[in-house]
């Protein structure tokens, strides 16, 4: 079936006051040798028949909200997400619109894009927000771009802390192929080093640092004084943020982080296998006319409105053509807006309810883990996620966990051969005292066996 | 009210988020803990405050609902803006991609428990092989410009992996989406502009004369920005191969194309899909896009990695195991995770699927046919300065003889016969450009109300240019002082001094 909403007839009149036979006459320039192609796809299916066919592919999963109890983390987090938020989502007059070209006609966009920038300052506790970026990654990516442009190509060595998000890593070397940019600081052998003793890989070539925080084994750092050693240097730095963390711990502004990144999934956004989330971009305001990505400001109307407009455009691909420092144009509007709802609607209290479960949860999950023999937990201070050295390789007791419903943690010896034995464990309001005695339970028979 | 911090003295339509939070306020509650409790870290360690919005539930519900109805959509009206393929959305992509087995998983799950979302995926990668003629197909690239990023690195990937060190030179022509020419900038390689010819062609003299050894390849948008389909597509491609250059085509215009030519097919290399555009996942106020992209034989080694592939084939009544694969010479990865899986290949999915090859034909065939009446309505008012059968979209001139009326007063006037505005000021080359691409999904009366409005819009530029300078009237907000803007430069909402002191 298709949705053109053409009778034949009209169609007809249509043609005819065109001045052509039948709509193949429309496609005279295409060569006709390779015109109307006969496609090798499956017939169509009606709507019935499709929502059939997708509930069948869906129900091929094993789900972590029934099907599996879930610990699960590394950059994707199930949450609970409230109701409204999706009510709001499809409303049609947001989620059928286009990108807020035409302000007078587009301040819904506009305001919640604008209400969206601040909720990030707030919560990053930096200055300005953009309008999103695809993901975590490629916002840490243009967090790169902005430093290359910063310091117009002349420092040439990004350091990145091993305990950075090992897919984000692999991003930051894709994006900066065509950049004369050198990625270091991340060989396994620097996974010990305390921040610290980091920032000594701090040099005058540096032109971006890059933290995770909490990082990607769940531990929690006070950056601070990387952050005044490595401007010392001259460096910048970025903080790539847990946003849900934010609600508790000290803010990566507080520290004095030039750029604060991460992926806004925690913030009401399911995990969709992976996407659509969104990345979010702070930093401060005299970066913000190197910052990639579209800016909302406020301004006034011709009738004396408060109202808001897209704003320093000319930074943006479609003025500044390859003289842009990015190319991006499409965002995650939708899903910005729906992290605005879920920030709106917690609010303050019910983010820091959100954040001290999580905390309260992963800490008792630590403390019973760290009790089976043979088991230890080596974070040590830690958010929702910690590290488990287990007797045997991960893999291993991910299989084992499975069989009984369990989706362990991730293996951390997929990116850090040195770890094969450890599992790196998220915990979430979303799991009950009961799911965690469970995973306990589970591990402790393994070590029977 | 008075916006203390920004000298802003204007009437407030619709407070912000911050202006309507209450201290005390709840919005929605979390259960309590069910774990012996843990003592918090040390203070050093917390932050101080946390400066977010209280509200009630209904407080929250009422203030988007407002927003919302400060927006123009599809779901309310005629959306006719040029490349962007504003086309209607289906109801059911809504709930097929909300499926608690789609919604519900995560990204790093073992692949034995996720073989559906794989299916989906192998699938989704082999009907976009088939409609658009290529060999390999990468889901992961984020939008359209991600995907020519995610092109361009592949292209000279396979330039360097041959040894092939000189080429520096990307050839765009004039017409080109800024995304092109900024794709490469992020390369560090060196933009050449090709010139359109009168018939709004690649101007082939120009061409030849740019290729030679030291070009990476040629990035062109066929149909163009114009609407118009080269006329010279096999001559342009065969020039930038002769000269060992790569084919890259963007796929922004792809709509006018399905089942009706296949860009691999034509010799095209390399093309990204924008399916937000061509297979009707919504834009969302500015995303999120997909932006597949599909490449001939001689990149598939080149894909981001990971693809889906087979792992085990099946037998009988056994499905085959779907799992990750890593292409040979892969350029690396382009994002986190497995691309925009649930709001992006769940909704084309189901899209493709209802369509099948004949409805895919119908698309592109409405599509065209929309434009091409609209140009045949409008030719007589606006000047159309490439007047032949077009695409899915065409491009007047916002100007009149004698008036000082122009595009923009054009595009704002429409909004009060509520109506969305064309692209106005692109391509580049038009001047005062109007821009419309009607899509499939409009019938003849829209069509209709749309190119009277526009004809009596062109008697009031002559009659009364005043309303128009002045236009919009109707909506609820008028023109914007957009300098004000730029120059307060005021991004976040203004928080009272003692906004925590108060909770």
């Amino acid at each position: 079936m298709t949705y053109i909403p053409i009778s034949p007839r009209e169609r007809d009149e249509m043609l005819k006051t065109i001045g052509v036979k039948s709509l193949d006459d429309l496609f005279d320039a295409i060569p006709a040798k390779h015109r109307f192609p006969k496609l090798d796809l499956p017939k169509a299916l009606t709507e019935m028949e499709a929502y059939q066919e997708l509930s069948d592919i869906a129900q091929a999963n094993e789900n972590v909200r029934g099907d599996l109890i879930s610990f699960l983390g590394a950059g994707m987090y199930n949450h609970y997400i409230p109701s409204v938020i999706d009510h709001m989502l499809r409303r049609g007059e947001f989620y059928t619109a286009y990108t807020p070209y035409q302000p007078e006609i587009s301040q819904g966009t506009l305001q919640a894009i604008f209400e969206y920038q601040s909720l990030m300052s707030a919560l990053t506790g930096m200055d300005v927000s953009n309008a999103s970026h695809y993901d975590g990654a490629t916002a840490t990516a243009e967090a790169v771009s902005l430093a290359y442009a910063q310091f117009r190509g002349k420092r040439k060595k990004v350091l990145m802390s091993p305990s950075l998000h090992p897919q984000y890593r692999e991003v930051v070397r894709t994006y900066t192929q065509g950049m004369e940019l050198e990625s270091a600081g991340d060989a396994e052998s620097n996974l010990g080093l305390s921040p610290e003793a980091f920032a000594n890989q701090v040099d005058e070539n540096t032109c971006i640092v890059i933290v995770q925080y909490p990082d990607f084994f769940g531990n929690v750092y006070d950056y601070t004084k990387l952050i005044e050693a490595s401007h010392a240097k001259g460096a910048l730095v970025c903080i790539v943020a847990n946003p849900t963390a934010l609600a508790m711990y000290k803010t990566p502004g507080d520290m004095g982080a030039d750029v604060v990144v991460g992926d806004g999934q925690p913030l009401g956004i399911p995990m969709w296998y992976g996407g659509p989330s969104f990345g979010f971009f702070t930093t401060r305001k005299n970066f913000v006319h190197k910052m990639a990505g579209r800016l909302v400001g406020e301004t006034i109307d011709s009738r004396g409105q408060r109202a808001y407009v897209l704003t320093l455009t000319a930074r943006e691909q479609h003025i500044k053509r390859e003289r842009a420092t990015s190319n991006i144009c499409t965002n995650q509007g939708l899903l910005a807006l729906a992290s605005a709802i879920y920030l709106s609607v917690l609010g303050k209290t019910g983010l820091q309810q959100v954040a001290n479960l999580c905390y309260q949860k992963a800490h008792y999950a630590a403390r019973e883990l760290n009790k089976i023999k043979g088991y230890k937990v080596s974070s040590q201070t830690f958010f929702h996620e910690f590290v488990l050295e287990c007797p045997m390789p991960a893999a291993e007791l991910n299989t084992h966990l499975l069989e009984h419903g369990i989706l362990g943690g991730y293996d951390l010896g997929q990116d850090y051969p040195t770890l094969a034995n450890h599992l790196l464990i998220a915990v979430t309001e979303m799991n009950s005292k009961d799911d965690i005695d469970a995973l306990v339970e589970v591990l402790s028979e393994v070590d029977h066996e | 009210m008075n916006n203390v911090s920004t000298g802003l003295n204007a009437s407030i339509v619709e407070p912000t988020i911050f202006d309507l939070s209450s201290p005390g306020r709840i919005g929605v509650t979390m259960p309590a803990s069910d774990v012996p409790e843990t003592a918090l870290p040390a203070k050093e360690l917390l932050r101080s405050e946390l400066p977010l919005p209280e509200l009630a539930e209904v407080d929250v519900t009422r203030h988007y609902m407002h927003l919302s109805k400060f927006n123009y959509s599809v779901d309310s009206g005629f959306y006719p803006l040029g490349s962007c393929t504003m086309k209607y959305n289906p109801k059911i992509n809504e709930d097929t991609c909300r499926l608690p087995g789609f919604l519900f998983t995560h990204p790093l799950q073992p692949i034995e428990t996720v073989q559906g979302n794989l299916a989906l995926m192998y699938r989704l990668q082999e009907w976009l092989k088939e409609i658009a003629g290529f060999a390999g197909v990468t889901l992961q690239p984020a939008a359209g410009a991600h995907g020519e990023f995610t092109g361009v690195l592949m292209m000279r990937a396979y330039h360097k992996s041959r040894g092939d060190a000189k080429r520096v030179k990307m050839l765009i022509p004039d017409a080109a989406h800024g995304t092109n020419p900024a794709s490469v900038g992020m390369m560090g390689l060196n933009v050449l502009t090709i010139p359109s010819d009168e018939r709004g062609n690649v101007d082939l003299k120009a061409l030849e004369a740019a290729c030679d050894d030291t070009v990476v390849g040629m990035m062109l948008t066929n149909p163009n920005t114009l609407g118009m389909f080269d006329e010279h597509i096999e001559r342009v491609i065969e020039l930038v191969h002769n000269c060992g250059g790569l084919m890259y085509g963007d796929g922004a215009n792809l709509n006018a194309l399905l089942g009706i030519v296949r860009p691999g097919d034509l010799g095209f290399d390399v093309m990204h899909f924008n399916l937000h555009k061509t297979f009707a996942v919504p834009h969302g106020g500015g995303g999120p896009g997909v932006g597949p992209v599909g490449v001939a034989p001689h990149l598939v080694d080149f894909l981001p990695e990971p693809l889906v592939g087979i792992i085990e084939e099946g037998e009988d009544d056994l499905p085959p195991l779907y799992g990750y694969i890593k292409p040979a010479k892969t350029i690396g990865r382009m994002k986190a995770f497995n691309g925009h899986f649930g709001g992006g290949f769940v909704r084309s999915f189901t899209y493709i699927a209802m369509h099948g090859p004949d409805g895919l034909k119908d698309i592109a065939q409405y599509a065209v046919l929309n434009a091409n009446y609209l140009q045949a309505r409008l030719r007589d008012t606006y000047k159309i300065p490439y007047d032949r059968i077009c695409m899915h979209e065409f491009v007047m001139e916002g100007r009149f003889e004698g008036s000082d009326v122009r595009a923009l007063d054009i595009a704002k006037r429409l909004m009060d016969y509520n109506f969305h505005p064309p692209t106005n000021y692109f391509p580049l080359i038009v001047h005062e450009a109007l821009m419309i691409e009607p899509t499939e999904t409009e019938n003849k009366d829209t069509l209709d109300a749309f190119a009277d409005a526009l004809i009596k819009i062109a008697e009031e530029a002559k009659s009364q240019p005043e309303l128009l300078h002045n236009a919009p009237h109707i909506t609820p907000f008028g023109r914007m002082d957009e300098v004000r803007a730029a120059r307060e430069l005021v991004l976040c909402c203004w928080l009272p001094e003692n906004y925590d002191e108060n909770a």
